[in-house]
């Protein structure tokens, strides 16, 4: 159920080094554009997959000559085969910038696409569609307005019955979204949300994956929380839509959990989640109760299989139950009682692992649902100690300073909770790790780590001697002159001191 | 990162909650200077702490070949033909053809063997051309429904409701499945395989002449191309239809074959 789909293995041309430098350099530019919002994600549909820089591509540039010359041929040819070639050779030539350029600069070249997508001929039909989706994948605003034409038609198609031609329709539409806002504004009141509503109802897994890949590019959109989410906002609403309980539906865990379909749900579901519109209302559809099942589940299949794409699917289910977890209507609403269940916590802890392992980068975002779990929480602060997470969370203290202050904060929630709590962290590797981190230069981890002593020698002043004697007054003496930290440092020692 | 030995079985045994230990706060715990507060976090849209999370869902976006590996050749066969009556289609994958049945034989009208995308549209054009209490409601009450889906909103002609996509709904002036009965034009051709003008044409709602005698439908003012053809040259369309299936060739050739005959 959990197995991934292999890409295709690339010709290793060169060193798995070299590849890891390159992924790195890649993610270190990725993570730039992000700061500055400029990281647009497509999905790209082709038969025919150029090889690797250097070789060349399979298809060649086309000029305008030969564009009027596929476009007419595959309007006006008289074997059908032949027509279908000359859209097949426009759809090659179409994978390049610059034929896109000039085929929308061409005159008519849109309408007499729109009339082979619409024609009576089905292939020529998947053909022309195919050649959009290739329009689709441009980087430039202005191709994806080219296409505005065709929108009606695309959406008209969702509610036909060819799921591969679904499919296209809705990969197309997920890459003009979330290229032009001027696409937006058109598809909102064509009636692109009551389509996609209608289309989830599918049954084919390709065209519900497609489905989610779209809507999730529309939930994107940085007008998205006030024009597309809102339950206001009547016909173009997400919100008032049958679509959020279908969305759930999807991410049930048992045996019709699809997990490309539900990493594509569970992204649209944090889109919705974060953009803090309504959360109220997906509480009430039993979102958290959903949320936390798949969180086991999700542990589960870990245990089972050493599959490297779990994390694309545990990131957004995280990311929803941490933000979910902040709302009031937690404590009202009936659906809290599966979050109330431990086995939420013994589940974290083994994607936490999982994450050490293969992800790390995806450390802090498991230790915020612990932080959002724990911090009201006196049961389940319980549970780390009675399930004996303390050590373990220690262990994850060296793995970055962003993560070390989040071990901190869940250790603080503990701790905060009074002498019971304490007890229960003393002896043991506590305060060694304090006397660790307090050797830090990082000043928020070492004001974390201030906080956490603190609580310690306030309700288990045994730990006052044992500090003493290992050294900790001039561990503190290091941070005395840091102005973030001075106050809290004298504090200390003065505790230290009497005690 | 240990885990203890304990943790699978607690996962796999049933739903519970730790009795919590007591809580008990000492109201010094939170006097400056120190300013630990538990609480519960929460994250916005553009956060920077969604910034790792957010470049690994862009790089499986990005992941092409995962889709190209899964879509395997098309498996071929033996050439066989389209088994609609009418349909001289030819096809040698199984995939194509579910895709040509879809569009052209899954939405028709059995009225008039119009063919449509979807069965929502069908059903608007049932509705509108070939039911005679339709008519007669129209001619009191707004009837012609808006076909964007989700749009409820009725017009009392055709016409209206044109300009009420066009104008609310952004759909283009010359949407190809939103034809007025009487603007048909007679040239249009309702052959499979025409490659004239789309824009005037019945581009999607294809005729495949009607070899079942389509029942005339009451109160309609209808001119077809094929109206006044003969049924004796139906007939002998037919069966040069038949022997050219065979052939393999197409429905536009067999009839480009008649007319050079005639």
């Amino acid at each position: 159920m959990w197995s991934r789909r292999q890409g295709r293995l690339r010709p290793t041309v060169c060193g798995v080094e070299e590849l890891r430098r390159r992924r790195r350099e890649q993610e270190a530019a990725l993570r730039k554009a992000r700061r500055e919002q400029q990281l647009v994600s497509k999905r790209l549909l082709r038969e025919d997959v150029p090889e690797e820089a250097g070789e060349g591509c399979v298809a060649a540039i086309l000029g305008e000559a030969e564009v009027q010359q596929f476009l007419r041929q595959a309007q006006r040819g008289t074997e059908e085969k032949e027509r279908e070639g000359a859209l097949v050779s426009l759809r090659r030539g179409l994978q390049h910038p610059e034929t896109q350029q000039t085929f929308i600069q061409l005159e008519g070249s849109m309408r007499t696409l729109v009339g082979l997508l619409t024609s009576n001929q089905a292939l020529l039909q998947l053909e022309a569609a195919r050649c959009l989706h290739e329009l689709s994948h441009s980087e430039h605003s202005t191709i994806a307005e080219a296409c505005l034409p065709a929108t009606s038609y695309l959406l008209t198609y969702l509610s036909g019955h060819s799921p591969d031609f679904i499919e296209l329709c809705l990969y197309t539409l997920g890459n003009l979204i979330v290229e032009s806002e001027a696409v937006r504004r058109q598809l909102l009141p064509q009636g692109i949300v009551p389509a996609l509503a209608a289309c989830i109802q599918s049954p084919h897994v390709a065209v519900l994956e497609a489905l989610g890949y779209a809507l999730s590019q529309l939930l994107q959109a940085k007008e998205a929380p006030e024009k597309i989410i809102p339950p206001a906002s009547a016909s173009s609403s997400i919100l008032a839509s049958t679509l959020p309980q279908h969305m759930l539906q999807m991410l049930q865990p048992g045996p019709k959990l699809n997990p490309g379909v539900a990493v594509e749900f569970a992204w649209c579901l944090h889109y919705i989640i974060c953009s803090q519109v309504s959360n109220p209302l997906l509480i009430g559809h039993g979102a958290l109760s959903t949320l936390g099942l798949l969180l086991l589940d999700l542990a589960g299949a870990v245990q089972r299989t050493e599959d490297a794409g779990l994390e694309l699917l545990a990131c957004p289910v995280l990311r929803c139950l941490s933000n979910l977890l902040t709302e009031a209507a937690v404590e009202t609403v009936g659906g809290q009682m599966q979050l109330r269940d431990e086995r939420v916590v013994a589940a974290l802890f083994i994607l936490l692992q999982f994450f050490f392992q293969k992800q790390p980068s995806l450390l802090p975002e498991g230790l915020w649902l612990l932080n959002n779990l724990t911090a009201n929480s006196p049961s389940f602060c319980t549970s780390l100690l009675s399930l004996d997470l303390i050590e373990p969370l220690l262990q994850l203290l060296p793995v970055s300073n962003v993560v070390s202050v989040m071990v901190l904060t869940v250790l603080c929630n503990v701790a905060e909770k009074g002498p019971a709590y304490c007890q229960r962290l003393w002896p043991g590797s506590l305060l060694p790790a304090l006397l660790h981190t307090l050797a830090f230069s990082d000043t928020e981890v070492v004001g974390q780590s201030l906080e956490l002593l603190h609580l310690l020698f306030l309700y288990q002043p045994e730990a006052v001697q044992v500090f003493l004697q290992q050294s900790g007054l001039q561990a503190l003496e290091r941070h005395q002159e840091e102005a973030q930290l001075q106050d809290r440092v004298y504090a200390l020692q003065q505790i230290a001191l009497q005690g | 990162m240990q885990l203890p030995p304990a943790l699978c079985a607690r996962l796999a045994a049933g739903p519970g909650a730790a009795e919590p230990l007591p809580v008990e706060r000492d109201p010094a715990a939170g006097a400056a200077p120190f300013r630990f507060v538990a609480r519960p976090v929460r994250f916005p849209r553009e956060h920077e702490f969604f910034e790792d999370g957010d470049v690994q869902r862009h790089l499986y976006l990005q992941e092409v070949l995962m889709q190209v590996a899964d879509a395997p050749e098309k498996p071929r066969v033996p050439a066989f033909a389209c088994q609609v009556a009418g349909c001289c289609q030819v096809f040698d994958a199984l995939d194509d053809y579910e895709h040509h049945y879809h569009a052209l034989h899954g939405n028709v009208c059995s009225f008039c063997k119009r063919a449509f995308p979807s069965g929502h549209l069908l059903d608007a054009h049932i509705l509108e051309w070939h039911d005679a209490l339709f008519q007669i409601l129209s001619e009191r009450q707004d009837m012609y429904q808006c076909l964007v889906e989700g749009c409820t909103e009725k017009f009392k002609t055709s016409r209206d409701r044109k300009d009420h996509m066009v104008r609310m709904h952004l759909y283009p002036a010359d949407f190809r499945f939103d034809k007025p009965k009487k603007s048909r034009s007679p040239a249009s051709a309702e052959v499979p395989g025409d490659s004239g003008e789309r824009s005037e044409g019945e581009a999607m709602e294809i005729c495949s002449e009607p070899v079942a005698a389509s029942p005339a439908p009451a109160g309609e003012r209808r001119t077809y191309s094929h109206r006044s053809v003969s049924k004796l040259f139906l007939k002998h369309v037919l069966n040069v239809c038949s022997v050219l299936r065979i052939l393999g060739c197409t429905w536009a050739a067999a009839l480009l074959t008649l007319n050079s005959e005639r």
